[in-house]
């Protein structure tokens, strides 16, 4: 096994137990502490992948700002009046769960997937190549996507003016 | 292979070395330069065979141990494992921000070439502001693992101020990235090595004389960016005016209340490796990064006409003096300015923050961008 891919197993492997731990452990901050490593981990995957941009921005963005956006309401909620809630969800959640693996599995067991990972230029995954393909080729979506966040940064402050 | 690692490794070593031990310094510059300003002696407690070497020996040497030789509370309701943790985040985050900064230009020796910066990622300023927003966890974590309600109120505020003002912080870089046209840090240092006159529109040309002789720093081409830039930073850091978070007089220290040895050590310095952190990107976005006016590659060259060509390890040496001048200087700056200013009220911050800074950080993006397109 070379190097590059006995890191990713690493990589993966600590992925594997962070995600297990956000699940399994009880108390609310120590999961949301799981989901961070976890987020992390997938940062430095990134990375290791030639995406140095997109691993960034997983720091930034899912680390960064909503996971501590989490914290702040686990803080400001109760935590003790959270941690014990079972019976529908765990049914509820195990199906999904359920659902996801069947349509994964399938997919991780074809043998249709290419055999050696296609060579990473040096213009792949920097900021110029994701500017470029986001402002002409995906100019629409991207625009919609901005007014869908726009519409729910509206929603809130009404949301929370109406309480007063 | 061997030779490159070692570069590598020393330069890592080299840059966190500074950073460390310049925050250890700031503790002297900070408690004898409060001293000054409020007219006490500060610092004189300690000394070895009476030798008190200016307060040095009492911060540099008597208070660090101390602080280990202490007890390590932890609050026996707390929470044992993210109570040790959070001083480390809160550490880490301050130090390995510098690595993009770069302290000089490329160093030449003999075939091999070294380019004197840690990181050279192509996305530079992004790694600075994730690792900045990572800094937050270690007041939150830290706060909530003391299970103390001033430690509980002191993280709550202190997630919100870092949150609100890592946006402004980020809108008002935008517009140096747009003006250099790079995320990367050791590009940006480089452009600045040119005079203003070489990026003037023709139909400016007539104010060459005037400004035309200044080089094309951050400062003179985004002035009210680096005004923006440096207020959100030193919020950042959650020093005085926007210690919010530890409020000594409302909080007792607020997230850090529970703390003592050597974690409240390891908050304390990666506050001022923060303060570092701060000064390094204040100089390489705004004031040249290593650039001294005039010496370019071979040596300096005066817009007045008349060249002075100097040996390449001498330039270089140069640089990174000038880089630390630059750095020192602004960490001063930031000490000065946390014992000159009253500290401001909670929602007085916020408004800073939301009212002023985002807006003029908005429009000063729509600014530059109206400018670069007349210019082309």
């Amino acid at each position: 096994m070379d190097t590059a891919s006995l890191i990713f197993y690493l990589l993966a492997a600590l992925l594997v137990i962070a995600s297990l731990l956000v699940v399994f452990l009880r108390n609310v901050v120590h999961c949301a502490m799981a989901l961070v490593s976890a987020l992390l981990l997938i940062a430095v995957l990134f990375v290791t992948l030639q995406a140095p941009m997109v691993g960034v921005l997983q720091v930034m963005v899912y680390a960064g700002a909503i996971m501590v956006l989490f914290l702040f309401v686990i803080m400001l909620l109760n935590p003790a009046a959270l941690e014990r809630q079972r019976g529908l969800w765990w049914g509820f959640g195990a199906m999904l769960a359920l659902m996801l693996a069947g349509v994964l599995v399938p997919l991780v067991m074809t043998n249709d997937l290419p055999a050696d990972p296609v060579a990473a230029t040096e213009l792949f995954g920097s900021p110029e190549m994701l500017a470029k393909s986001l402002f002409s080729d995906f100019v629409l979506p991207f625009e919609i996507a901005s007014v869908l966040l726009l519409v729910a940064i509206i929603g809130a402050v009404v949301l929370a003016k109406r309480e007063n | 292979m061997i030779v490159d690692l070692a570069i590598i490794t020393l330069k890592a070593v080299l840059v966190v070395g500074m950073v460390l031990n310049l925050a250890g310094i700031l503790g002297w510059i900070e408690r004898k330069g409060s001293a000054l300003i409020q007219d006490r002696i500060g610092a004189n407690r300690a000394s070895i065979f009476g030798f008190a070497g200016k307060g040095l020996v009492n911060t540099l040497i008597a208070d660090p141990l101390k602080f280990l030789f202490k007890e390590d509370f932890i609050p026996p309701t707390g929470d044992r494992f993210l109570h040790t943790l959070a001083p480390c985040m809160a550490l880490f985050p301050a130090l390995v921000t510098f690595a993009v900064i770069p302290f000089g230009d490329v160093l030449n020796i003999g075939e091999r070439s070294i380019n004197l910066q840690v990181a050279n990622l192509n996305i530079g300023i992004l790694y600075v502001f994730a690792m900045g927003s990572l800094g937050v966890y270690g007041i939150v974590i830290g706060a909530w693992a003391s299970n103390n309600k001033f430690s509980m109120l002191g993280g709550v505020r202190g997630s919100a101020q870092m949150i609100s003002y890592e946006i402004a912080m980020g809108l008002s870089v935008m517009g140096v990235l747009m003006v250099y046209g790079t995320l990367e840090l050791q590009d940006i240092a480089r452009s600045q090595g040119a005079l203003i006159r070489d990026l003037m529109p023709s139909w400016l040309r007539f104010l060459s004389p005037i400004v035309g002789w200044l080089p094309a720093w951050g400062i003179f081409l985004q002035p009210l960016a680096f005004l923006l830039f440096f207020t959100a930073a030193v919020a950042e850091t959650k020093r005085i005016p926007f210690d919010l978070p530890e409020g000594e007089s409302e909080l007792v220290a607020g997230y850090h209340v529970e703390y003592s040895g050597g974690k409240f050590l390891m908050f304390f310095a990666g506050e001022f490796a923060e303060v570092v952190t701060v000064a390094g990107l204040v100089t390489t976005l705004f004031f040249g990064g290593w650039q001294v006016p005039y010496l370019l590659r071979d040596g300096f060259h005066f817009p007045w006409g008349g060249t002075w060509l100097l040996p390449h390890v001498f330039i270089v040496l140069l640089q990174v003096a000038a880089f630390t001048v630059k750095l020192i200087f602004f960490c001063w700056l930031q000490i000065l300015l946390r014992w000159s200013v009253p500290r401001f009220r909670y929602d007085q911050v916020m408004r800073l923050g939301w009212k002023m800074l985002l807006p003029l950080a908005l429009l000063n993006v729509v600014a530059t961008a109206i400018w670069i397109l007349a210019a082309q």
